[in-house]
């Protein structure tokens, strides 16, 4: 075979399947969020359900983020110790905390956690629906599956995220206080001062926008790949697809966005 | 004859390059249990969606209760399927819901009665399919046979002109299909509802119904009353009738 033969059968013609397949994703994927969108404004909603999936959502990824953004506090003080110290300038790794953890650590480690977590969970639940026959049976009794089961997650992740990236900010910040009071020595009112001197309302604002971005991302991608299954063996493929898109697509929209802030800001 | 409540005419449909349906004609009179039998596979339950409007056919016309519901839109064809109440043939039960609200669940989205007065409906409702005290259980604490009599009771709650059985008896023990098998007589009996059974149990199906469709193939190659089987000629249905594997069905053929 020659090279340009092999070029074309190894090469070629797979990235262009890869690319017809990406492609084929974007469009069915945008029809979907389309539809979300529709149903969202075609109706009043039921705030009971939109309830019941903050509290499904949120309080569930609670544990973890705690424990992660916690921890990743206590790992950027340290980190950023290490480098202030030799300038002696370890009094600013308050500010160096709070920024990285506001303006990007928070929002894009709280979303993976999300998308892991709840993410997951929700492409599960969906699709152990429709290989039972209960998203037919939805569609039987009139009911539009998109409207009764994914707008309500959808709600209630764009605005569960943001209450829980403010909350993992805080939980990181004070994990940076722990190291910089008990290594360095700097007071608590000191510590804080230093904090919200750093923090503008950009910064807040930025992380804030993200999170409600990450959130949608994690509801059209998990709801979308939950409506895929034909079969158990494809509930756990799906998960899988829901969890692996979900942190591509967050990672190339923190891209995007930051991008976007660091010009606008 | 009795008013058409179902009718079908050359109703075809397509998935890729398979089709599914040929060409299926089919006649259901108002206020009798008609039976659809054939082998897994055979199309039952794509005809099934096509007449409650989930799926369109690709050509063909279908008629219920005298309207050509292929020519309505997605709207209309909504409105179609508030006269059809569906037992499906896993229970379908929304697992997390409790059975009160599974069984007033179309009572909750499509009507403005209050609470006390749906979960009045859905005791008497179970109380018609013998069931009581279970409204707030989840379906995972019943029984395989409870939870077809519980998808029975959400089906006839909002009192449907049709009621359309998808394997009613599937996966549940011969005392469970036994209950089943009489509360859908008794139920025909005490509500005069057009009743679809779909099947491929054959001693079941005729217990229950007064007409018979044989689909092989997606097409009908049978169409008539229970009685006229004993008389039948072609080889296909007496194969099945008999439960042979020997005849002109081969085993991949369905």
């Amino acid at each position: 075979m020659s090279a340009s033969l092999k070029l074309k059968a190894f090469i070629v013609v797979p990235f262009l399947s890869k690319l017809q397949t990406l492609f084929q994703y974007i469009g069915s994927i945008s029809f979907f969020i389309g539809d979300i969108f529709w149903w969202l404004f075609a109706k009043k909603r039921d705030i009971k359900a939109v309830k019941r999936e903050i509290i499904l959502i949120g309080l569930n990824s609670l544990p973890l983020v705690s424990l992660i953004s916690f921890f990743v506090g206590i790992i950027i003080a340290f980190q950023t110790a290490y480098q202030l110290k030799q300038f002696s300038s370890e009094i600013y790794i308050a500010s160096l905390v709070a920024l990285s953890l506001v303006r990007e650590l928070g929002p894009v480690l709280g979303s993976l956690i999300v998308a892991a977590r709840s993410g997951a969970a929700i492409t599960a639940g969906i699709g152990s629906m429709k290989i039972s026959e209960q998203v037919d049976a939805l569609e039987a009794f009139a009911v539009e599956p998109i409207d009764y089961l994914v707008v309500p997650k959808f709600l209630a992740l764009i605005i569960a995220m943001p209450v829980l990236i403010i909350y993992a900010d805080c939980l990181g910040i004070f994990g940076g206080y722990l190291v910089g009071n008990s290594k360095f020595g700097i007071p608590f009112h000191f510590y804080f001062k230093l904090t919200f001197d750093a923090l503008k309302m950009k910064d807040l604002a930025s992380g804030l926008i993200k999170s409600v971005c990450f959130g949608a991302i994690i509801a059209f991608v998990s709801s979308y790949e939950g409506f895929k299954p034909f079969s158990s063996t494809d509930v756990s493929k799906s998960v899988t697809h829901s969890v692996v898109r979900s942190f591509i697509l967050i990672i190339v929209c923190d891209c995007i966005l930051t991008a976007l802030f660091y010009f606008m800001f | 004859m009795a008013k058409e409540m179902i009718k079908l005419e050359n109703v075809s449909k397509y998935f890729g390059d398979k089709q599914v349906l040929k060409g299926v004609n089919l006649s259901v009179a108002s206020g009798e249990t008609f039976l659809i039998i054939g082998r897994s596979g055979a199309g039952k339950t794509v005809l099934l969606k096509n007449i409650i409007g989930l799926l369109r056919p690709d050509s063909g016309k279908i008629y219920i209760d005298g309207a050509d519901i292929t020519q309505f839109n997605n709207k209309e064809l909504e409105k179609v399927r508030y006269q059809f109440g569906l037992v499906f043939q896993s229970a379908a039960l929304f697992d997390f819901l409790t059975i009160e609200e599974n069984v007033g669940f179309f009572l909750y989205q499509h009507t403005n009665m209050k609470k006390a007065e749906i979960r009045k409906k859905v005791k008497e409702t179970l109380a018609l399919v013998g069931l009581e005290g279970i409204e707030d259980h989840y379906p995972y604490q019943l029984s395989g046979g409870m939870k077809k009599r519980v998808a029975i009771a959400r089906a006839v709650i909002y009192n449907p002109k049709i009621i359309i059985y998808d394997e009613p008896t599937t996966g549940i023990d011969p005392i469970a299909i036994d209950k089943v098998v009489s509360l859908i007589e008794d139920l025909h009996k005490r509500l005069a509802i057009t009743s679809l059974v779909v099947t491929h149990d054959l001693e079941v199906g005729l217990k229950i119904s007064e007409r018979i469709a044989f689909l092989l193939g997606g097409r009908i190659i049978f169409q008539g009353k229970k009685d006229d089987l004993e008389n039948i000629k072609d080889p296909r249905v007496v194969q099945f009738l008999h439960g042979s594997s020997a005849g002109p069905i081969k085993e991949m053929e369905v």
